[in-house]
């Protein structure tokens, strides 16, 4: 690390320039005090929505999770009844599907992608801009983290979420990592009475401002597909900049935020390593949100082919759902029922750390979006219909909540494409092909 | 031996380093009309950044971390994949604290005097010829090109901002430096082309980029003062200076680095990162036999193709490989030594007995468990992998709808094989096409469980690896292997795959053509390794830019 042992002149850096680019700082959310009942800032401005998407692989057992009763007042059935706790700020979308339009079915693939960027692809490489990253550009940049994405298998490729056509984002696998990097240096609380911008800081920003200013003389010379990886990596130094003036900047005061501890962390696929990982990210990720560090997470139980283990159990959960055989007398096939279950259990575990977290007279999972989706109807078969999809928190109002919505057939990205109106963001469609859609679920917008 | 640029320096062969620095035209890159450069990029592999920063800052400088992700596979290849790839926030961000982290340990009082010809008469404030001289010098290694005027100038500028905001010189050439690692020109390898005069319509790489090429093909790290100064004299655009330089790198055994990034790339290690074997059901795969296994791997190939100079083609038959105690463990064969507690692993030379199941590349715990379950082996897995990974083959993904239910249902009495389960599911018409191209290689392999140990029986039946290999008839996986190494598709593969590794793209027709003429020459010349990597270096097409997407073969 560059030393500490030195003098600094803040006005100098804050006017100088590096080779004549001016070094522009990010702003914090506000530059104010809460409202005393911490649901707002003190000059009436509210806390900022947020937006979570959680993707569990190889969907539920079909006919088992589906309420009986459309709309509200419905009763959980059995296979999903892990949600109760938040019952009241859940919505389900039943009857959902993914259009192929003739294109392979890339199996544990396309349905999810389809789901996340609106677009089925012919090859499983091919993934384009996901609609987090559409949040993310009508959110702006005033956090220190644009998105932070975490899958809790110990595959960084897990995840469901890109920023441009160029391969999707990698995932954090450790949440020893993920708190090193919220919670390590550079994090200024946001609580704490006494701030002094560090030195360093500027000097780092500088680089990378300087570094940024190379974009014009490459994205000159390149062909149109390495000017849109160029351009990536250039948002990614800027995002990275932004974060470092996040940190020159003395943050607005969040009395719900704290610093969560951590236990031990094992990565691995058995459902209580997994169970463990993603029970440690929905603390960091939770209390990430409080403290305004991000406002947009994504988090991944496995990867497509899911790696879920039963212990003693010699299949995954995905070989499981080709191979293990439906009990006659059940109708449904046994195990792959009850890791459905567990996945559901571990959705709860997530939003009741956000539930936990009180501001003012709401929570922190009031304020938020978290959209759950996977990849298959019935996986057995590689079905993409009726697909199971959630969305709980209603975003601080945006969003009617505790409603069964029984499409028919509908594309399912007509979910994705709600909770961006609903968020605000300006657009008369979102997809393409059949997965094109043009008008949200209504009955849920607020 | 190779030595390090910082080694050199260290023990007095600071010649080829300073020469090539000294001499080099700055401007350089002016000599080509701005207009008739155009870049790609690909990025740079986490191996590939570690290997670079030890050869430019020496072996002492600790890489605390792996900033990139893992990449994608396309067309058989991460390396392909790699010109897909840009740089997520995350990875940047990463990049920035690691170049944080480098840059203080070789700016740091003991190292700088080695790294640094030049000295600043006040080390609280800024020398600019001498910030200038560090910047040129070091960009010249991290770039794989020197840099320009204003390039130098810009870092400089870092250089001169950092020192007046927190006073002290070395503090200022460390900014200067992290700015060079976190720029897309360190990377990313940047390759600039221009028209090619010999043949209008098609682009070819400069000198520099040609530099880079090779190196990172042939070494997987960057160009050596040796081949900077070839691009920097221009002798890497004609044939007798790019022969040279290839004969010399081929010849290194700094080749060895390159083979273990290829092989590793072609055999899909990758997946070693996921790989999770449960060793509640095979206690013996432990974390300390599967990093063995891969190293066993590599050290076989490495040890075949280069030392020996043998065939590719015998790896898959040989009985030769390397083994650990707890390797040795693993395959239940003996072997004369003993690892102390806590002591280096030993490795040892090995070679199964005549007539031994366990033979070649196919044999070995790497291939094995990395395409099984976690709690089973997979002939279906396995197969798919040799026709994938091996014969350059492409297996469609399975269709809708089918219900696999009878090839797991271990309880059913009359199937407790796999091999009975699965002839029952290749009894489906939508699944017998893809299957028959999977499972018979697979269950050649069945003798051999998830973690790689032999068996005979399973669930009590014994296991049967006879079938068939374009038509003909083979008893178990050593007849296998001997009919797969007499397959041209085996040759075909490494030849295609090695070509297209090096490129990072699939090859144009013009280039498929020669491919398939150099791959009848070896395969009645003998399939080596140096001479492939020879042939491919010396082809002016491997130099090639194809202007618009590459045709399919």
């Amino acid at each position: 690390m560059i030393s500490k042992n030195r003098k600094f002149n803040r006005r100098s850096l804050l006017r100088g320039a590096i080779h004549g680019s001016a070094v522009v700082m990010g702003l914090p959310i506000l530059e104010s005090f809460l409202n005393n009942n911490g649901t707002a800032f003190a000059d009436g401005a509210e806390l900022p929505p947020c937006f979570g998407s959680w993707f569990f692989g190889l969907g539920l057992t079909p006919g088992r999770w589906e309420p009986e009763v459309i709309g509200p007042n419905y009763v959980l059935p059995e296979h999903i009844a892990a949600l109760q706790p938040i019952r009241g700020k859940l919505n389900i979308f039943s009857g959902l599907q993914i259009f192929l339009d003739g294109k392979v079915n890339q199996n544990h693939i396309s349905g999810a992608q389809g789901q996340m960027t609106g677009i089925v692809t012919k090859s499983a490489a091919d993934y384009d801009e996901s609609f987090d990253a559409i949040i993310d550009k009508q959110f702006g940049a005033n956090v220190r983290f644009r998105t932070l994405e975490v899958a809790c298998d110990g595959n960084s490729s897990s995840g469901w979420t890109a920023r441009s056509k160029n391969g999707k984002t990698p995932c954090q696998i450790s949440p020893l990592e993920l708190y090193r990097r919220i919670y390590g240096g550079g994090f200024i609380d946001p609580n704490q009475a006494e701030f002094t911008a560090d030195p360093e800081v500027m000097v780092r920003h500088s680089v990378l401002s300087a570094v940024t200013d190379q974009r014009h003389k490459l994205m000159d010379t390149v062909s149109s597909d390495d000017r849109s990886r160029l351009d990536e990596y250039f948002t990614s130094l800027r995002d990275v900049e932004q974060k470092l003036a996040f940190e020159l900047e003395r943050p607005a005061p969040l009395p719900a935020c704290s610093i969560p501890s951590i236990s031990d962390e094992e990565i691995g696929t058995m459902v209580a390593q997994v169970q463990n990982t993603h029970k440690q990210f929905a603390t960091l990720l939770s209390h990430a949100l409080a403290c305004g560090q991000t406002r947009i997470f994504h988090v991944t139980l496995g990867n497509a082919f899911s790696t879920l283990r039963l212990p003693g159990e010699p299949s995954a959960y995905h070989a499981l759902t080709h191979e293990e055989p439906i009990n006659p007398a059940l109708g449904y096939q046994p195990k792959c029922k009850i890791l459905g279950e567990q996945c559901m259990g571990f959705f709860v575990e997530l939003l009741e750390a956000m539930d936990s977290i009180q501001e003012g007279e709401g929570t922190l999972l009031d304020r938020s979006i978290v959209y759950a989706f996977t990849d298959h109807g019935e996986a057995r078969l590689h079905s993409m219909k009726n697909l199971p999809v959630f969305t709980v928190g209603s975003a601080g109002g945006r969003l009617k909540t505790g409603l069964h919505v029984a499409a028919e057939g509908d594309a399912a990205t007509r979910v994705g494409f709600t909770i961006q109106k609903a968020l605000g963001v300006v657009s008369n469609r979102w997809g393409s092909d059949s997965n094109e859609v043009t008008t949200p679920f209504s009955e849920v917008l607020a | 031996m190779n030595f390090s640029f910082a080694q050199k320096i260290k023990l007095g062969l600071k010649a080829s380093l300073v020469l090539v620095v000294g001499s080099l035209p700055f401007n350089l890159a002016a000599q080509t009309s701005v207009n008739e450069h155009q870049i790609t990029f690909v990025r740079l592999t986490a191996q590939q950044y570690r290997n670079s920063i030890r050869d430019i800052f020496g072996e002492s400088i600790e890489i605390n971390g792996n900033a990139a992700s893992i990449g994608v596979r396309e067309a058989g290849l991460m390396a392909v994949g790699g010109r897909r790839l840009s740089l997520s926030a995350s990875e940047v961000e990463s990049y920035e604290v690691l170049a944080l982290d480098i840059a203080s340990q070789v700016l740091s009082p003991n190292r700088r005097n080695t790294l640094i010809a030049c000295r600043p008469q006040d080390e609280n404030a800024i020398n600019n010829a001498c910030a200038g001289e560090f910047i040129s010098t070091v960009g010249l290694h991290l770039f794989r090109r020197p840099l320009s005027e204003d390039e130098i100038e810009n870092y400089s500028a870092m250089a001169r901002a950092a020192t007046d905001s927190l006073g002290g010189f070395y503090v200022g050439l460390q900014a200067a430096l992290v700015g060079m690692m976190v720029s897309p020109d360190f990377l990313f390898r940047i390759e600039r082309s221009t028209p090619n005069p010999e043949t209008p319509g098609t682009r070819r790489l400069d000198a520099w980029s040609r530099a880079s090429r090779l190196s990172y093909f042939l070494w997987d790290t960057t160009p050596n003062p040796s081949l900077l100064a070839a691009a920097q004299s221009g002798d890497l655009m004609f044939e007798d200076g790019l022969n040279q330089q290839v004969e010399h790198m081929v010849a290194s055994p700094r080749i060895e680095d390159g083979l273990r990034a290829f092989f590793s790339d072609m055999l899909a290690f990758d997946r070693f990162d996921t790989l999770d074997i449960d060793t509640t059901l095979y206690p013996k795969f432990t974390k300390n036999v599967e990093d063995e296994a891969r190293e066993q791997t590599l050290r076989t190939i490495s040890d075949h193709l280069i030392n020996q100079e043998a065939d590719y083609r015998d790896l898959f038959d040989s009985r030769k490989t390397f083994l650990t105690p707890a390797l040795a463990a693993l395959y239940g064969v003996p072997i004369p030594i003993r690892q102390e507690m806590g002591g280096r692993v030993p490795w040892v030379p090995y070679e199964y007995p005549e007539n031994h199941i366990r033979v070649g590349l196919l044999g070995q715990a790497t291939f094995l468990s990395l395409f099984s379950h976690p709690g089973a082996s997979s002939p279906t897995l396995r197969g798919k992998a040799v026709r994938e990974h091996l014969l350059c083959q492409t297996i469609p993904p399975p269709p809708g709808d089918v219900d696999f239910s009878l090839v797991r249902d271990t309880d059913n009495l009359e199937f407790r094989t796999v091999r009975d389960r699965l002839t029952e599911h290749r009894d489906n018409p939508t699944c017998a096409g893809c299957h028959m191209l999977m499972d018979p290689i697979g269950l050649a392999l069945e003798v051999f469980d998830a973690s790689g140990v032999y068996r005979t029986v399973e669930n009590g039946a014994p296991i049967d690896t006879s079938g068939e290999w374009l038509g003909q008839e083979y008893d178990d996986v050593r007849e296998l292997a001997r009919m797969l190494k007499e397959d041209p598709t085996l040759t075909s593969c490494l030849v295609q795959r090695a070509y297209n590794y090096g490129t990072a793209r699939e090859p144009t027709r013009a280039e498929v053509q020669w491919l398939n003429t150099t791959h009848s020459q070896l395969r009645s010349e003998g399939m080596r390794w140096q001479e492939l990597m020879q042939r491919i270096s010396r082809n002016p097409d491997f130099y090639t830019v194809p202007e618009a997407a590459p045709e399919e073969n």
